[in-house]
């Protein structure tokens, strides 16, 4: 029965919407592929050596650290790990015992991307501990423990899913004991560390995780074969609706209506929900250019970058994809007397609304001082003049469709990479910084934000023109936009 | 009202729809049936510009609708869910398109009332998004939306599937007043020759992308039409 389940996986794996893109997408894929990979295995060789050379134990430093990677793990899973529940709908019917269909869709997911990628840094690591003349069984036992955590994490994942915002909330919890570690006023890592060192050191502590997990996958068992009903587990989550008028974008005219659209649309879809969480993430992102916390990270030029980021980041994540966020129904919008203008317009104001409100969030960063903020000011103002302009352009060479309902693929499809997309973007980060880096090396910093910002009022002040183009793009792609969206990936 | 010239589709070196001649006049109630693949679909995208013509040209109320974009102020149509926006509410998606077709929320509510009947009370009121609906109940939203606006052209995919036999029932009447309004021009097409027959006034018959059958309704129509069908 097991080699009939593979043999569906494998052929739903090599038939699936993705796999079937050009050959050069595939090799420029299989080299990032390769590329993660190295870097990982190089982190996990180099891990050891580069603790060891700053004066600190690896084992230790690791094992302290621990709680935060157990943590950060979760919530990537919670946000991006699906449990594939439609392919189990077929199978019900067919004389197929109950415990078999759990237990395979159960063991998929233990083969899945987010368990393996930890073997890229485990594996290597244990190898070079083992190496540098560590107890052998200590180590492998340590190694099987973390696995099991991970596995737990994925047991776990399959229990909450279908939990709105948990993960923002173990995301705030991680912030907040993040940065009381940071602030030295609580530190968590003196309560955990002694159960990771404990795993290392003793023979015994790693059959906690190990049980654990055991018993976690017979509680997931249960729980799922008791569920394998249509209208239970398998059941599509179905919300509670509620018409809203919101009458007072109606003294908008055109752009009103589809601001309406708009804002319902990420309201109401998890995809959408998605991309404004990513770009609050995006907000803080800056942190880490102006706490020094990365050296590399920490001059003129890089704040720049930083600054684009900070005040762009739903700009940049929701405006690549218009109109591919109209996706699921543009056969309807082509055939109703659109406005383009309108259409362009009322995606352009919601982007430039969510900037302004962004930056306007982003003043906590006066704490860094005038000119850090004075920076994302800067930023933003660019963001609006020209990177407005450019996203859109780009979106419309991309004909990736958008299923609103997943959450997945928020971080970058890999349908959506196209050659025109990706020149049409190159400017979005590196004109600013080129601007910037000429005009602080040629006179100071503040010539080379005051040449960034005038590119963006220019840029401002093309805006009919670069919608006009985008018009254009839009009527001459359309047969070929219309196929693309009407194959459902 | 709706002219074809020479019009034609191929995939691949396979012409999946060939039509030399076809005029559809104003009033008219027109019925297309065919089996799976005879292209009555491919003839609607092509009407509604949703592809490319391999060959000719559909004119549309002296509007060539492959060059130019004013046919679209007057003609509605619905041919399948990708014409329903699946996280509104069925009434925030009629306002959206009655704002689209300049009609206020008033004469939206005005025509809404008069098929209540036809919703049956499944629609309105119900705290559901679209994309949560039955495909039923999905369908009759997209018909009833088609009429928002006055439209001279009206073009229905398949309306009668996944309908329920009262609402089937409903519909042919909406459908049959619609073709009693001589400004009003009527696409509807059908597997099911016996619904075609009762709401048209002229029914071709498609076959592998060719017409084979052009004929105005009357009480032998269903007869013949079930012969050419019957193999």
């Amino acid at each position: 029965m097991i080699q009939k389940f593979l043999y569906l996986e494998w052929k739903a794996f090599f038939r699936s919407a993705s796999f079937a893109t050009n050959l050069a997408l595939k090799i420029l894929m299989g080299f990032v592929a390769v590329y993660f990979i190295l870097i990982f295995l190089a982190l996990g060789v180099g891990a050891f050596y580069i603790l060891k050379k700053s004066n600190l134990d690896p084992i230790v430093t690791v094992n302290k650290f621990m709680i935060y990677y157990v943590i950060v793990d979760l919530i990537i899973r919670l946000l991006l790990q699906k449990i594939p529940v439609m392919n189990i709908r077929p199978l019900l019917i067919l004389p197929i015992k109950k415990s078999t269909i759990v237990h395979f869709s159960l063991g998929k997911t233990a083969l899945s991307f987010f368990n393996l990628v930890h073997g890229f840094f485990l594996i290597p690591f244990s190898v070079v501990l083992i190496l540098e003349g560590y107890d052998v069984l200590s180590v492998l036992l340590w190694f099987t423990a973390i696995f099991s955590l991970m596995y737990i994490n994925n047991f776990i994942n399959i229990l909450l899913s279908n939990k709105d915002n948990l993960f923002a909330i173990f995301l705030a919890m991680a912030a907040i004991l993040g940065g009381f570690q940071y602030y030295e006023l609580f530190n968590v890592t003196d309560y955990t560390a002694p159960f990771f060192d404990a795993v290392f050191n003793t023979y015994w502590a790693f059959a906690i995780p190990v049980l654990a997990l055991i018993a976690l996958y017979y509680v997931t068992f249960q729980y799922f074969k008791s569920n394998l009903y249509l209208d239970a587990g398998l059941s599509n989550k179905h919300d509670v609706a509620k018409t809203e008028d919101l009458t007072w974008l109606n003294q908008f005219g055109t752009i009103g209506t589809f601001l309406k659209n708009d804002i319902k649309l990420i309201k109401r879809n998890k995809r959408s929900k998605t991309t404004v969480g990513l770009s609050v993430m995006f907000l803080f992102y800056g942190f880490l250019f102006f706490t020094n916390g990365i050296e590399a990270y920490n001059n003129p030029v890089m704040h720049i970058f930083a600054g684009i980021f900070v005040s762009g980041g739903f700009l940049i994540t929701f405006g690549q994809f218009v109109p591919s966020w109209d996706s699921a129904y543009y056969q309807l919008m082509m055939t109703q007397n659109i406005p383009y203008k309108g259409y362009l317009s009322s995606k352009w104001w919601l982007m430039v609304i969510a900037t302004v409100v962004t930056t306007t969030i982003a003043s906590f960063y006066l704490y860094f001082g005038w000119q850090v903020y004075l920076t994302i000011v800067v930023g933003a103002i660019y963001n609006i003049g020209v990177n407005s302009h450019l996203v859109l352009l780009g979106g419309a060479y991309t004909k990736t469709p958008i299923d609103l309902s997943s959450g997945k693929g928020a971080f970058g499809d890999k349908k959506a990479f196209n050659v025109k997309t990706m020149l049409i973007s190159l400017p979005q980060l590196g004109l600013p910084v080129l601007l910037y880096w000429a005009g602080s090396s040629l006179a100071n910093a503040n010539v080379g934000l005051a040449l960034v910002a005038g590119v963006g009022v220019i840029g401002f002040a093309f805006k009919d023109k670069a919608f006009s183009m985008i018009e254009k793009i839009y009527k001459s792609e359309k047969y070929a936009t219309i196929a693309a969206y009407k194959q459902k990936s | 009202m709706i002219q074809v010239n020479n019009l034609s589709k191929t995939y691949n070196g396979t012409t999946v729809l060939k039509i030399d001649n076809l005029e559809i006049k104003k009033g008219e109630s027109f019925g297309l049936v065919g089996n799976n693949g005879a292209g009555k679909t491919t003839f609607f995208s092509l009407l509604l510009d949703l592809i490319h013509p391999s060959t000719g040209n559909i004119v549309n109320n002296n509007v060539q609708v492959n060059t130019s974009e004013n046919w679209k102020p007057f003609t509605a149509s619905f041919l399948d869910e990708s014409f329903l926006i699946g996280y509104l509410t069925p009434e925030e998606y009629f306002y959206f398109i009655g704002d689209l077709r300049g009609q206020n929320k008033a004469d939206v509510d005005a025509l809404l009332a008069t098929h209540e009947e036809f919703f049956n009370g499944e629609i309105l009121n119900n705290k559901k998004y679209l994309r949560d609906l039955s495909k039923g109940n999905q369908k009759k939203v997209g018909i009833i939306a088609t009429l928002i606006g006055n439209p001279e052209v009206i073009i229905l995919d398949e309306p009668f599937a996944n309908l329920d036999p009262t609402t089937q029932f409903r519909l042919k009447k909406i459908i049959k007043d619609l073709a009693d309004n001589p400004d009003v021009t009527v696409l509807v097409s059908s597997h099911d020759l016996m619904h075609t027959v009762e709401v048209s006034n002229r029914i071709v018959a498609l076959n592998k992308g060719e017409i084979v059958k052009d004929i105005q309704t009357s009480q032998e129509t269903l007869q013949e039409l079930e012969l050419f069908f019957a193999v």
